[in-house]
């Protein structure tokens, strides 16, 4: 047995931080799967927390087995419980006792644990200021997940939960996103299945794809010459074109809907999605310019002039060397463009005026009213999310590397 | 593509535009037999009572062409018209802006018209004519300017503007680098608490800024509010996006703290903070892990590592970010108009080009609007490339 030094002292208030951090997140939690009031004990966490840590880092690493630890969360529980008055959720232990139960055991789990993870390897002695650094360090990057990850999460937590729910239950009890599988498929998705019969969403989903899709096609036909030109050619101007093109990233929307606006009106181009075809691309190729620039620029020139040895001519060195090379890039490109595409509001907010040619966020911007019930603007919501989302994730390395590949050079 | 409406702007903004002069001017006329038909011989006068509908512009060669009831003896005409058969085509020239005027056809009563009357309404006079197009006459003014800047709210719309833009681009900055750091350890389940973290700067602007405002709304029916309600930290609910500000008081002073431009920057902080995390990431990824241990041997602590090895190599690519996201942040549009409209102290430049433009519909003073945001980026963009120029690209 080591004499219980700093690391000691420090892991009794991360013990009982973290107690009173879990406390509150596991009863939200509870709070939001059953619909009842519970109430978060943060002090009687607190001071569970304490205990449990007391009990594991009394010991050396070596010896925090499993067991220890189950006995640190036994007594976290028993401390909740006696501080608390027996409501360690701040309701009676009789209402919902299973679902109780099972909360507090997560709880106690999740304290333990990530106090475990905190004082991993090191206490309960002494030690230097490097590994008192690497003890907060953990406990501050443990916290900041928990935290990124609850703001991160909670509004599309309460986006798909709402779509869910009806009207009165959300008016009457904001807080219980409880779901009654009871209820069926048919009751519980309603307003997806309002939001396709009635307000046309299957129309808004078409155009949407519709437009993004162009707007990609347009962009990278216009994009992919133009980058190799700036990257590989040499011609006069080319040193102001490759800057004009990061200024023209900068200007800003608002500042073109109005010419733009006046000037479709008397087109006649205004209500419709040809006007759209014109404006995105506008908007994605100084984007899909700067990025591929950058990445023909890493392509080794030697390997285009080796294919120009062998006589290939240029069109079908861009064909058969670069393009193939810069496979990854192009389709983070298209990635980028479609997402930019799918989720511009602005241009497709004033320009769109016929239901029938609505995108997605223009049909959603419709629902924004108080005639509509809020769980059919989550649905809506939560349809244009799903596949823009589904698509980036699915393509999410892609992406990384070719969005940074542009810009980033060791 | 874009230097044409930008070219365009400037040009309206000189201009005095609304709305409504976007629709073309139109001439307007009302068809009428003046008088009673009797008896055979009977004499009446068919009116055509004609008007600019545009109070601002001309039209220009304007030709009217209407069909007069078959069985009417024609008594006399207007002298600018000719009759050819039942025909009458009248060359009226041009018509200044508002202007209205009358044109009279005399007629008589046939016996063949009382038994079969016919009103002269059956058939629309039909024009013909050049409308003047309000954006490109020679029409100039410097009303749109003047009326920007002697706004009583111009500088409070700027400085909302740049505290907006500040705050929000150094606060995602910040954030990112905080998220780059906990990405950058290994740990189960990273990929899938990668993919989340980039969710919000992936999803529609529209959803999630929708998805805010319902889960902070203050009504029945706020989550948050409920929950703070729940856990006892307010009494009542807080509007907000809808409260200016709260004072606050502190060491006896008193600050007032906007509530709405805050939570509309946390906003912003909370939708952008994963691309600057993506670009630090990577950035953090390629660097040599050499250095480091080196670090590591002679006794660095984590601290001193993050300061002095991690830190000056992020900062290029930080800068390059800090440029970048200030001046879309400037830029932003929609997720202050989704978020609360421009309402409660968040009316930033760019909202309030949509406002002058749209709301108040006067299409010349949000040009002029849109112009005075235009020079203040041309004004950044000229400092940030002369105080960085290394660090481009």
């Amino acid at each position: 047995m080591t004499r219980p030094g700093n690391i000691f002292f420090l892991c009794l208030g991360f013990g009982a931080l973290w107690g009173a951090i879990w406390t509150i997140i596991v009863t939200l939690l509870a709070l939001f799967v059953s619909g009842i009031a519970f109430q978060p004990q943060v002090t009687s966490g607190a001071l569970a927390g304490l205990v449990a840590a007391i009990l594991l880092v009394w010991h050396r690493p070596a010896r925090r087995t499993p067991a220890l630890r189950m006995l640190s969360g036994l007594a976290f529980v028993l401390v909740l419980a006696a501080v608390s008055g027996a409501e360690p959720l701040g309701q009676p232990l009789g209402r919902y006792a299973f679902g109780q139960l099972l909360f507090v055991v997560i709880l106690a789990a999740a304290v333990v644990q990530s106090l475990h993870i905190t004082a991993r390897d090191l206490g309960p002695g002494r030690e230097k200021r490097y590994n008192v650094e690497v003890l907060c360090l953990r406990f501050l990057k443990g916290g900041g997940l928990v935290a990124f990850t609850i703001a991160v999460a909670l509004p599309f937590f309460v986006m798909v939960m709402m779509s869910l729910k009806n009207q009165q239950l959300l008016l009457s009890n904001p807080l219980d996103f409880s779901i009654d599988f009871g209820l069926g498929a048919g009751t519980l998705l309603r307003s997806y299945i309002e939001l396709f019969s009635e307000y046309r969403f299957g129309t808004y989903l078409l155009n949407s794809t519709l437009v993004s899709i162009a707007t990609v096609a347009i962009t990278l036909f216009f994009a992919v010459p133009g980058a190799y030109a700036v990257a590989r050619l040499r011609f006069p101007g080319q040193k102001f074109l490759s800057r004009s093109i990061l200024l023209i990233y900068m200007v800003p929307m608002i500042v073109l809907v109005i010419p733009l606006y006046a000037i479709f009106s008397q087109l006649g181009l205004r209500n419709t999605l040809w006007g759209l075809l014109f404006v995105y691309p506008a908007t994605t190729i100084p984007v899909a310019l700067y990025m591929l620039q950058g990445y023909f620029r890493g392509i080794p020139a030697e390997l285009e002039e080796a294919g120009l040895m062998d006589g290939l001519g240029r069109f079908d060195v861009i064909r058969k060397i670069t393009l193939p090379l810069a496979l990854p890039a192009l389709a983070s490109v298209a990635l980028y463009v479609f997402m930019i595409a799918w989720n511009e509001f602005l241009f497709a907010f004033m320009f769109l005026d016929n239901v029938d040619l609505y995108t997605l966020s223009r049909g959603i911007a419709e629902l924004n009213s108080s005639e509509v019930p809020r769980q059919h603007l989550m649905a809506g919501a939560v349809i244009a999310t799903v596949p823009v989302l589904a698509l980036f994730l699915w393509f999410e390395r892609f992406l990384v590397a070719g969005l940074t590949a542009g810009s980033v050079k060791g | 593509m874009v230097l044409f409406p930008l070219f365009a702007n400037v040009w309206i903004s000189f201009k005095p535009v609304t709305l409504g002069d976007l629709r073309a001017p139109s001439i307007l006329a009302n068809e009428r037999l003046m008088g009673d038909l009797e008896v055979v011989g009977d004499e009446a006068e068919i009116r055509y009572r004609l008007r600019n509908s545009s109070r601002k512009s001309g039209i220009d060669d304007v030709v009217m062409a209407d069909v007069l009831p078959r069985d009417l003896e024609i008594v006399s005409v207007d002298a600018r018209c000719t009759l050819a058969d039942r025909t009458i085509r009248c060359d009226l020239g041009d018509y200044a802006p508002g202007q209205r005027e009358d044109v009279l056809v005399g007629v008589a009563a046939t016996s063949a018209f009382l038994d079969a009357p016919e009103d002269v309404k059956d058939t629309d006079p039909v024009f013909d004519y050049v409308p003047e197009n309000i954006l490109t006459n020679d029409d100039f003014t410097l009303e749109n300017f003047r009326r920007v800047f002697n706004a009583s709210d111009f500088w409070t719309v700027l400085w909302a503007s740049m505290y907006y833009t500040v705050a929000g681009t150094v606060g995602a900055l910040v954030m990112g680098l905080f998220a780059a750091q906990l990405m950058n350890m290994a740990f189960p389940g990273r990929s899938v608490l990668r993919g989340l973290f980039l969710s919000p700067y992936v999803a529609p602007v529209i959803a999630v800024a929708l998805a805010w405002v319902l889960l902070l709304d203050p009504g029945p029916g706020g989550t948050l509010n409920a929950l703070l309600v729940q856990l006892g930290v307010t009494d009542g609910p807080i509007n907000f996006l809808g409260q200016r500000a709260v004072d606050i008081r502190f060491f006896g002073l008193t600050f007032e703290f906007p509530v709405a431009l805050t939570v509309v920057i946390i906003f912003e902080i909370w939708r952008y903070f994963p691309l600057a995390m993506l670009f630090i990431l990577a950035r953090m990824q390629s660097m040599s892990t050499d250095i480091y241990e080196a670090a590591e041997i002679d006794g660095a602590t984590p601290l001193q590592q993050f300061r002095f090895i991690s830190l000056p190599q992020l900062m290029g690519i930080m800068a390059v970010l800090f440029l970048l996201r200030f001046i879309w942040t400037f830029n932003k549009f929609d997720d202050i108009f989704l978020l609360t409209g421009g309402a409660a102290g968040t009316r930033t430049l760019t909202v309030n080009v949509y406002e002058q433009a749209f709301a108040v519909s006067n299409l010349g003073a949000g040009a002029a609007v849109a112009v005075v945001v235009f020079l203040v980026l041309l004004c950044f963009s000229v400092i940030f490339f002369k105080f960085s120029p290394e660090d481009e690209a």
